[in-house]
């Protein structure tokens, strides 16, 4: 078994960060009456650092990215999110009614927008359809427009709500590629929540399980993106696990007392 | 023989012989003029009424009130239904009052209509403006809180502010419920010009008609029937016009 891999059992050590961290919550709780969606969770993601949110449905996922995208009301708490930040959704969300360019100019302000959005377009491979009217689009096509349309307001943080969800397999991978590629290339931070194991060992510098509210178990994958071929598998098992319960006491990291890293 | 197969089975069969049996019967004197004159008759009627102008000019005076009607109507219609649409405290305050006004028969109110404007042009447009509000009122206003919740929240992500939402998101979102309105609109207009002209007209279609009814004139009432049939055909087709160069986004008429 490779050394690098720790497979979740030992609280991995954070990197030391010169710069602060893109995002901060502390003992962030979110309620919906009585039913307690988020308790008490802290986490931290650092600049330019590639994150991926796991969990079951119904495990505050969508409910913590709602928070850090600000689209839910964080009043009187411990939240610091960037200004600069967009999301892409699962449903591209692209305006029907709005050309393919337009849509990625939205809410763009200053000259050349429409230069701006043409510029994102080209870095997705779609300047073939500035012009286009997002119904016509397909699946994989309009998830790149909902990216370009991201990433043209380089944002510090980029949320990436389950955006390959909805794409077939081979569309997929060629979206992860991608995905890596405007990351390198922009370096925002990046918050992904998927349910796909496999997605998030190819992709994330640093794997987040949410269950029932909490963060139960993290771990940052220390090996090289190209050679984590073998890695999902493992850490498939071990988040069952987790999940289940079954290991829960050695396995679960705690995060760090008050979660200063 | 293939030709009659063709045109007893054609939709133009139908109406045709209808018309075939109307002209028969009028030149056998079994439908005396004075009950309905015949379809000849009516053409020349009409070409006649066509050439001296005096449809034209009449019919004028009777697209002008639909017109000023609607424009009125519609215009309040919009507003009612931005103000319900956009805001709980606007809904409150007016959508209320606008299911009152639903239930009351526009053509009921006329005689008030009356007491209240007189008998010239004022209680005619008002009465259209009364009846062509309603449909666009409650289509833009439900269209307006049907606009995809989520799209809203997409804009909201990327720091639109609520009149950047109302602008780009929500008022392109009811576009096509406000046509539908629009639609309805326009036959109710048409439908409510018909009884509108009726009081004490001194020009346009409703005038042309009671003047034909009070000369037996059975003629002159076919064409003015033919002309309302006209306006409504003319009305629908304006509302596509509109469709199709405002929705030209939807995957119907993308691929049309």
């Amino acid at each position: 078994m490779d050394a690098r891999l720790n497979l979740l059992n030992k609280p991995s050590v954070p990197a030391a960060e010169a710069e602060p961290p893109v995002v901060r919550l502390r003992h962030f709780t979110r309620r919906f009456g009585d039913n307690t969606i988020l308790a008490d969770l802290n986490l931290d993601i650092a600049p330019g650092e590639f994150v991926a949110l796991l969990g079951r449905s119904g495990s505050g996922k969508t409910t913590l990215l709602r928070t850090l995208a600000g689209l839910d009301s964080t009043e009187g708490q411990d939240v610091t999110v960037p200004a600069s930040r967009a999301v892409v959704f699962q449903d591209a969300r692209l305006l029907p009614w709005k050309k393919v360019w337009r849509n990625v100019a939205l809410g763009l302000k200053g000259k050349d927008v429409k230069a701006r959005a043409v510029a994102a377009l080209e870095e997705v491979g779609l300047d073939h359809r500035i012009d286009a009217w997002p119904l016509t689009l397909s699946g994989g096509e309009a998830q790149r427009v909902a990216l370009a349309r991201a990433l043209v307001r380089e944002p510090k943080l980029l949320l990436l709500d389950e955006p390959f969800a909805a794409l077939d397999a081979l569309t997929r991978i060629r979206m992860h590629r991608l995905v890596l590629d405007l990351w390198r290339a922009h370096k925002p931070a990046v918050l992904m929540v998927t349910h796909d194991v496999d997605e998030a060992v190819a992709l994330a510098d640093r794997i987040l399980v949410l269950d029932e509210g909490r963060i139960c178990a993290q771990d940052r994958i220390a090996i090289p993106r190209g050679e984590r071929g073998e890695l999902a598998r493992p850490y498939r098992e071990k988040f069952l696990q987790i999940l289940e319960g079954s290991v829960r006491n050695d396995a679960v990291i705690p995060f760090p007392a008050g979660g200063a890293q | 023989m293939s030709f009659i197969n063709k045109l007893v089975n054609s939709r133009w069969f139908s109406p045709l012989a209808l018309l075939a049996a109307w002209e028969a019967g009028s030149r056998l004197g079994l439908i005396p003029e004075r009950t309905l004159a015949a379809p000849s008759a009516v053409a020349g009627t009409l070409f006649g009424m066509l050439v001296s102008g005096e449809l034209p000019s009449n019919l004028a005076v009777s697209f002008g009130r639909v017109l000023t009607g609607l424009a009125i109507g519609v215009t309040f219609g919009v507003v009612f239904a931005l103000i319900a649409g956009l805001s709980r405290k606007g809904e409150a305050a007016v959508d209320p009052l606008m299911q009152i006004k639903r239930t009351i028969p526009t053509l009921a109110l006329t005689p008030l209509f009356i007491v209240w404007f007189g008998i010239g042009e004022t209680p005619k447009i008002a009465l259209i403006a009364f009846a062509s509000m309603f449909p666009v009122y409650l289509n833009l206003y439900s269209g307006i809180r049907g606009v995809d919740l989520r799209l809203l929240e997409g804009a909201r992500s990327f720091g639109l502010s609520r009149a950047e939402q109302v602008w780009h998101v929500i008022l392109p979102g009811a576009l096509p419920s406000l046509l539908v309105g629009l639609r309805y609109s326009l036959s109710i207009a048409i439908l409510v010009l018909v009884v509108a002209e009726q009081i004490n007209a001194s020009a346009g279609l409703g005038y042309l008609i009671n003047n034909a009814r009070d000369f037996m004139r059975t003629d002159v009432i076919v064409v003015c029937l033919i002309v309302y049939a006209v306006l409504g055909l003319a009305a629908d087709w304006l509302v596509r016009t509109i469709e199709n160069r405002a929705l030209v986004w939807r995957p119907s008429l993308v691929k049309a």
